[in-house]
C-alpha cells in the first residue's frame, strides 16, 4: 500500500519551481490574507490564539492581527458556532475552528438547525458569511473521537457548502472562496495531509485570487487531477492521494485511469465528474467515510442516473467499513488504499 | 431557597444553615501546608458548615501508597510513550492526590465516570492498569468492563459523562439503592453545555452525584481566566440549587475529608454536590503538546513546591507512620505496577482483524457479515500472494 507521503512526494516532485509548502502553511496563509483584505474576517476557536490551534493551523494569526482577531473562546463548540452566526450577522465574517471532527457535534445543532437555514428562514434577509473549519478523517493513528469522517452529515443539510481541499493549492484557493462566500462552509481539512507538501507559488495563488479579474473557481469545479481513457476513479479530500496512487499503479498494468477530485462536495459537479464518466465508461467511487448513506452513495446515485448508458459495468465504491472508526492499531485495514481500489478497478467488467 | 425535605434532613444532620450548606468556603479548605505541617483547625480555610475531620492515619498511610503507585503510574506511561509503546497518556502528574481520594471516596458498589485524564484514579479503583491502558495503546476504545468495577469508559468528548453518571445515579435511586455516583471533569470542561445540563438534572431529580471538578488550571492552552468570571467553579454550584466546595487540589489529607462528606451527604439524599479541587497539571496536555508556548517555568516550579506526594510524605514520616521499611515497601509496590505495565505494554498485542465487526451490534447486520466476509477474503489473498513470492 502506498502512504500518502509518497503520494504527496509524488506530486511535489511533478511540479518542479518554487519551495515546497505544506498544506497546513496554505491554510493558515490563506486565513492571514484574507484578514488582511477585509477587517471583517475573524478567528477564534479553542486554543487557536496563544497555543495557534492544536494543528498550528492559525499559528502566527494572533500576533500579526491581535487579540481581538483572533481569540480562544471559552470550551464549548455550540457556543463557537451560535456566536460565529451572530457575528456574521452583524456585518463579521467569522472563521472557527472545530479542534477535531467528533468535537464537532456539541454545534451540530446550531450547525444544522441555524447555520444551514438562516437565509432561507429569512427569505435571504440574512446572510452567514462564516466558515466552520473542520480538520477530520483518519491515518493519523489518532484515538477514538479524533477521526471521523462527518461529511456526510452536513452535506446532508440542505443550506451548507462543504468544501474538502486534497491538494496545497486547493487548500489556499478553496479556503480564501471559503471566507469570501456569503453563504456559510463547513471546512473539511483532512488531517492526515497538513502535513504534505507541494511546490506552490502562493504569491502567485494570492495574486490570482485578490486579482481585478476573477480568477477561476474552485467551487463547484471538480478537477481532474490525473488524466485517463479506461476509468474514472472519483475521490474528494483524504482519499485523493490513495487514488492517485492507485491510478499510478494500475497504468503500470497497461490501465489509463482518470482521477477526478471533487474539491467541494457542495456544490457538486455533476458537469466534470459526468463528462469523465462519459469518456471512460468505468467508475470507482473512493471515500474513506464509512459508505452506508454516505457521500460516496451520492455520487454513485448522481452518475448512474445521468450516465447509465455509458457505463460498461455499475459502478463501484471502495470506503471505509461500516464501523466506528477503528482505534489506531487497526486503521489499516479499514481505510480505502490502493490494493482495495485496484481490486475494484480489475472488477469493472473489462472482459466484455 | 428551595430544598427537598429529604436534603434537608440530610443537612441538618449536619447542623448547617442552607446558606452555609450552598456556598463554598472563601478560600480553599486546606489541612497540610504545603510543607507537610497540619495547619491549626482555624486555618483550615473552614466556616460554619464546612468543618472537616481528619481522616485516620491508617486512611492517610494508605492513601498516600496509592500515591506513590499513582505517581510511578504517570512516569511509567509517560516513559511508554516515549518508547512508541502508547499513542498517547494524558498524565495525572501533579494531580495525584486527586486521583487517588476520588477513588478512595467511594463505596464497592457506587460509580466513578472519568475522563481521559483519569486513569490513576481508574487504576485506584481496582481496573487492571494494562487493560486500562488499552486505550491509549490503540488496540480498542476501552480495555475494562465498565460494570466489574462500576467505572464508566473514559471519556474523551469533554462532560458527556456527567450525564451518564446522572443517568447511572437516577437508575439506582429508583431501584432504592444506596449508590453514590462522582462524576469527573476538568474546569475547561466546565465551559459545555452538557455540563450545564448534568448539573441541572441532578439537581432537579435530586441525585446522590458527586461532581468532582479537577481544576489543574489549563484546559490544553487556555488558563481558567478565559473560561470563567465567576469566583471559584465551585460557586457554580449554587446556581442549581446543589452546594459547592473548594478544596486543595494537592493536599490528599482535605480531599478525602471533603469528598468523604460529600459522598456521605449525597448517600444521605442531600442531592447533588460540587466539589472543585484546585491543582495543576504539571506537564504537557499529552505528550502531542508543547506547554512552553503558553506558560512559563517559573509558573510550574511554583506548583512543584506544592506537591502533593512531598507534602503527604514529610506529614506522615513527622508523626512517625511512614518508617523506611514503609516506604520501602510501598516503592515496592509501585514498582511492581510499574513492571506490570512495562511487561502488559511493552510487547504488541495480538490483532484479529475480525474485531473490525464486532460489538458494533449486539447482532452483526447482514452488511457487516458482508463486509468481514471480504475483508477475510483480501487478507487471505494478501498472504497467498506473499507465500508466492
Ligand atoms: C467536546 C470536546 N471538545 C474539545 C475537545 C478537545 N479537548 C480535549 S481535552 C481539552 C481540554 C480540556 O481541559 P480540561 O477540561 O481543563 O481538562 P484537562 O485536560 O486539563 O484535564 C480539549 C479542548 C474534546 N475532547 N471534547
Ligand atoms: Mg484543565
Amino acid at each position: 500500500m502506498s502512504t500518502v507521503a509518497e503520494a504527496a512526494a509524488a506530486r511535489a516532485a511533478a511540479t518542479a519551481g518554487p519551495d515546497p509548502v505544506t498544506f497546513a502553511k496554505a491554510l493558515t496563509t490563506a486565513m492571514a490574507d484574507a484578514m488582511r483584505a477585509d477587517d471583517g474576517v475573524i478567528v477564534f476557536g479553542e486554543d487557536v490564539a496563544k497555543l495557534g490551534g492544536v494543528f498550528r493551523i492559525t499559528d502566527g494569526l494572533m500576533a500579526e492581527f491581535g487579540d481581538q482577531r483572533c481569540f480562544d473562546t471559552p470550551l464549548a463548540e455550540s457556543g463557537i458556532v451560535g456566536m460565529a452566526l451572530g457575528m456574521a450577522m452583524n456585518g463579521m465574517r467569522p472563521v472557527v475552528e472545530m479542534q477535531f471532527d467528533a468535537f464537532a457535534y456539541p454545534a451540530f445543532e446550531q450547525i444544522a438547525s441555524h447555520v444551514a437555514k438562516m437565509h432561507n428562514r429569512t427569505r435571504g434577509r440574512v446572510t452567514l458569511p462564516m466558515v466552520i473549519r473542520v480538520p477530520y478523517a483518519g491515518g493519523i493513528g489518532g484515538v477514538e473521537h479524533h477521526c471521523d469522517s462527518s461529511e456526510a452529515y452536513y452535506a446532508h443539510t440542505p443550506g451548507l457548502k462543504v468544501f474538502t481541499p486534497s491538494s496545497v493549492a486547493d487548500a489556499y484557493r478553496l479556503l480564501r472562496e471559503a471566507i469570501a462566500s456569503d453563504d456559510p462552509v463547513v471546512f473539511m481539512e483532512p488531517k492526515k495531509l497538513y502535513w504534505s507538501k507541494d511546490a506552490v507559488d502562493l504569491e502567485a495563488l494570492r495574486r490570482d485570487f485578490d486579482g481585478a479579474e476573477a480568477a477561476e473557481r474552485a467551487e463547484g469545479r471538480a478537477a481532474v487531477v490525473r488524466p485517463g481513457t479506461d476509468a474514472t476513479i472519483i475521490a474528494y479530500g483524504p482519499a485523493v492521494p490513495p487514488a492517485l496512487a492507485a491510478a499510478e499503479a494500475a497504468s503500470a498494468e497497461g490501465r489509463s485511469v482518470e482521477v477526478v477530485d471533487l474539491r467541494t462536495i457542495v456544490p457538486f459537479d455533476d458537469e466534470t465528474v459526468c463528462e469523465s464518466v462519459r469518456k471512460t465508461g468505468r467508475v470507482v467511487v473512493v471515500a474513506e467515510a464509512q459508505g452506508f448513506a454516505s457521500v460516496a452513495s451520492e455520487i454513485t446515485a448522481r452518475v448512474q442516473e445521468r450516465c447509465f448508458h455509458s457505463l460498461a459495468a455499475p459502478v463501484r465504491r471502495v470506503t471505509g467499513f461500516d464501523i466506528p472508526f477503528p482505534p489506531p492499531k487497526f486503521e489499516h485495514w479499514h481505510l480505502p488504499g490502493v490494493d482495495r481500489i485496484l481490486d475494484a478497478l480489475d472488477e469493472l467488467q473489462w472482459e466484455d | 431557597m428551595t430544598i427537598p425535605a429529604e436534603a434537608q434532613a440530610a443537612i441538618t444532620r449536619f447542623g448547617i444553615s442552607i446558606e452555609d450548606y450552598m456556598l463554598p468556603v472563601h478560600g480553599q479548605i486546606q489541612i497540610l501546608a504545603e510543607d507537610g505541617t497540619m495547619l491549626p483547625e482555624d486555618r483550615r480555610g473552614s466556616s460554619p458548615g464546612h468543618q472537616y475531620p481528619v481522616p485516620t492515619d491508617r486512611e492517610l498511610l494508605e492513601a498516600y501508597r496509592r500515591l506513590v503507585i499513582g505517581r510511578r503510574v504517570n512516569d511509567q506511561n509517560s516513559a511508554l510513550v516515549r518508547q512508541g509503546r502508547l499513542a498517547v497518556y494524558p498524565s495525572s502528574h501533579g494531580q495525584e492526590a486527586c486521583q487517588v481520594a476520588a477513588a478512595l471516596a467511594l463505596r464497592e458498589g457506587d460509580w466513578m465516570f472519568p475522563t481521559y485524564r483519569d486513569s490513576v484514579a481508574v487504576m485506584t479503583r481496582g481496573v487492571d492498569p494494562v487493560e486500562a491502558m488499552t486505550l491509549f495503546r490503540g488496540d480498542w476504545h476501552g480495555g475494562y468492563d465498565p460494570h466489574a468495577h462500576h467505572v464508566g469508559i473514559q471519556s474523551t468528548p469533554l462532560t458527556t459523562q456527567l450525564l451518564h453518571g446522572v443517568g447511572v445515579a437516577h437508575a439506582a435511586k429508583l431501584r432504592g439503592e444506596d449508590t453514590v455516583v462522582l462524576a469527573m471533569c476538568g474546569d475547561g470542561a466546565t465551559s459545555e453545555g452538557d455540563f450545564h445540563e448534568a448539573l441541572n438534572f441532578a439537581a432537579v431529580f435530586n441525585l446522590p452525584v458527586v461532581f468532582f471538578v479537577q481544576n489543574n488550571q489549563y484546559a490544553i492552552s487556555v488558563p481558567l481566566a478565559h473560561q470563567t468570571v465567576a469566583p471559584s467553579l465551585a460557586h457554580k454550584a449554587v446556581g442549581y440549587g446543589m452546594a459547592g466546595e473548594r478544596v486543595d487540589g494537592n493536599d490528599i489529607v482535605a480531599l478525602l475529608a471533603v469528598l468523604d462528606r460529600a459522598v456521605t451527604l449525597a448517600r444521605a439524599g442531600s442531592g447533588p454536590l460540587l466539589v472543585e479541587a484546585n491543582t495543576y497539571r504539571m506537564q504537557a496536555h499529552t505528550n502531542a503538546d508543547d506547554a512552553t508556548r503558553y506558560r512559563n517555568d517559573a509558573e510550574v516550579q511554583a506548583w512543584a513546591a506544592k506537591d502533593p506526594l512531598n507534602r503527604m510524605r514529610h506529614y506522615l514520616r513527622s508523626t512517625g507512620v511512614l518508617t523506611d521499611d514503609v516506604e520501602t515497601a510501598f516503592a515496592g509496590d509501585a514498582e511492581d505496577i510499574a513492571q506490570q505495565l512495562r511487561e502488559g505494554l511493552g510487547s504488541d498485542p495480538t490483532l484479529d482483524p475480525q474485531d473490525l465487526f464486532r460489538h458494533v451490534f449486539t447482532e452483526p447486520t447482514p452488511q457487516l457479515r458482508e463486509q468481514a466476509a471480504l475483508l477475510a477474503d483480501e487478507l487471505a489473498r494478501d498472504e497467498l500472494s506473499r507465500e508466492e513470492h
